[in-house]
């Protein structure tokens, strides 16, 4: 196995309800998005923010668009016109998300790009 | 089968001017719907009202108006705008007025969705123990009663379709959901029952869809984005709706942008809470039922939407004083930019202190190194060109965050070197009008529903 970023795999969009981020997580390919629903878990997205998510990290699936939706509670500095925030929105969560990296079988590492790939 | 088409001409006050007109004169459309309002517009608007009664709306939406008047009359164009704010009837009579004027008197009707401004029953509710809690907090409004500075339920389709079928040309809305703006229509047109929720749900999500204009035709969109055609010249989105529930979305011919199925994706998750229940005063839609197929350049088609019946509540939307904040910033060059933008903060910090000035709040910010992506952006490079310090205050006391911004340009000749970015002048120091949301059962309001010739 070999590890990649999400970055590689998958495409994203965040926005904000109050003090909670959402971010849309999206497979560039259908058969991407067994990887995304296995690995990219609940916990692991609320560990991968920590220091910027202070509440619970939700997370739904949408087979259908080959997505996952996470819902990061306190993570906006209050939200909205509270926040002191330059992202007071979220809106850049959505590639802060695509740092993170899974695994994947070798082959597709290296189709993936061979410079993303580090074992 | 019937198919209408519903654009999109203005995502959120403030965007493009000439979309709206764009949308009109550079393609077949039979609606247009602008989006005016954000969470906390609604409480500039009352201030605006409060100092004058014949204002209180948004007067670029009249300004529009006048100049695509003979357009839309010429090809039967109707508009849908939330753009009535707080006074939709004195938004209404600046339309008729400019319809006049321009000669199209006895020729236009004007319609006006209203209703939705609770704010002079908000103590009334209180005492009968409608609470207005908090959706995120759970508190009950009492608790910041004095500091509201407006309260609006969010209207559906249904009262915008009522509307229309009165004969409404123009439809100038207080309150109505994003969403709303485009499903009224499909309502109107379609004559889709109150139950119809497969296809209730589906016209939310089309309007959904569209709500933030461009960017579901390529604006803010991550895949391919450098490859995106003409960005310069970006088309707005437009809905081709048929009766059956299924619609395309797409933009004018000739148009820059993109519409694919993965940056309609992209459009469908912006703030998306429960995909299983996106909830809105017509129906609950279920965004897991969605299946996309490209449909022809730029064309994406939507099918198989799943509905189910609606809550018995509206959501308001209420603004309350919360204090006050300012946010100064100042730029440090190399070498050592960051260890000196550092430096500056800690600075600022001691000082801040010393003063023994109360903030609820103090945020520091590296732009540059870690400002989007907190501790996920990692150590930046040892030799960084430039750092932006950027520091921020929230105080119940106004006087505290004033102070604070008098201590930021000193800085620059009393802290850390090679320092500028101050020539703004000192940081503005703004209210807080904070945004307080909170459900109502749908019996106690009503909309208020009249159309008037020019």
């Amino acid at each position: 196995m070999a590890k990649v970023q999400l970055v590689k795999l998958a495409h994203a969009r965040s926005g904000d309800k109050g003090d909670t981020a959402n971010v849309g997580l999206i497979a560039y390919q259908p058969e991407y998005y067994g990887l995304l629903a296995e690995q990219v878990t609940a916990a692991r997205v609320k560990a991968h923010f920590a220091g910027i998510c202070h509440g619970e990290v939700e997370r739904y699936e949408l087979p259908n668009l080959g997505a996952l939706n996470f819902l990061l509670h306190h993570s906006l500095d209050g939200g909205g016109t509270l926040s002191l925030k330059t992202d007071a929105q979220g809106k850049t969560y959505s590639t802060a998300l695509l740092r993170m990296e899974i695994e994947v079988d070798e082959q597709l590492a290296r189709e993936l790009n061979g410079e993303g790939v580090t074992d | 089968m019937k198919t209408i088409r519903i654009a999109n001409g203005q995502g959120f006050w403030g965007d493009s001017l000439d979309a709206p007109i764009e949308q009109v004169r550079r393609g077949p459309i039979d609606y247009l719907t602008l989006d005016y309002l954000a969470e906390i517009t609604m409480s500039i608007m009352q201030k605006q009202r409060a100092r004058d009664p014949r204002q209180g709306y948004a007067r670029d939406f009249v300004a529009m108006i006048e100049e695509i008047l003979p357009d839309l009359v010429e090809r039967q164009v109707k508009v849908v705008a939330n753009a009535g704010g707080v006074n939709p009837e004195a938004c209404r009579d600046a339309v008729i007025e400019v319809a006049r004027r321009k000669g199209f008197g006895g020729r236009v009707a004007v319609g006006i969705v209203a209703g939705d401004d609770i704010l002079d029953r908000l103590d009334d509710f209180i005492a009968r123990g409608v609470e207005l809690k908090n959706l995120d907090t759970g508190e009950p409004l009492a608790e910041i009663r004095p500091q509201v500075a407006s309260a609006n339920v969010y209207f559906g389709g249904r009262p915008v379709a009522e509307c229309l079928d009165q004969g409404g040309q123009i439809v100038i809305c207080g309150r109505v959901t994003d969403t709303g703006l485009s499903l009224g229509p499909m309502i109107h047109e379609f004559k889709w029952p109150a139950d119809a929720f497969d296809l209730l749900a589906a016209g939310t999500i089309a309007g959904h869809t569209i709500e933030c204009g461009a960017q579901c035709t390529g604006g803010n969109c991550l895949i391919d984005w450098q490859t995106i055609p003409d960005m310069a010249d970006i088309g707005y989105p437009i809905i081709e709706a048929r009766e059956d529930g299924t619609f395309v979305i797409t933009k004018h011919e000739g148009t820059g942008g993109r519409i694919n199925v993965a940056s309609i994706k992209e459009q469908l998750l912006y703030e998306m809470g429960n995909p299983h229940a996106y909830i809105t005063p017509d129906c609950v839609a279920d965004f897991t039922t969605i299946q996309l197929e490209q449909a022809g350049r730029d064309r994406v088609r939507f099918s198989g939407i799943k509905g189910r019946t609606a809550t018995d509540s509206y959501k308001v939307s209420i603004s309350y004083s919360a204090g006050w904040k300012a946010v100064g910033s100042l730029v440090y060059a190399w070498p050592d930019a960051y260890l000196k933008a550092q430096a500056a903060d800690r600075v600022l910090r001691e000082r801040l202190a010393r003063m023994g000035l109360q903030f609820d709040s103090m945020l520091t910010e590296f732009v540059g190194v870690d400002a989007c992506h907190g501790p996920l952006s990692g150590a930046p490079p040892s030799d960084i060109a430039e750092v932006t310090l950027r520091i921020g205050v929230r105080s119940q006391d106004k006087r505290a965050v004033e102070r604070f911004t008098r201590e930021i340009a000193p800085l620059v000749l009393n802290g850390p070197p090679t320092v500028t970015g101050f020539a703004g002048g000192r940081p503005k120091v703004e209210e807080i009008i904070a945004y307080w949301p909170a459900l109502i059962p749908k019996d106690e309001v009503e909309p208020r529903i009249s159309v008037i010739k020019a």
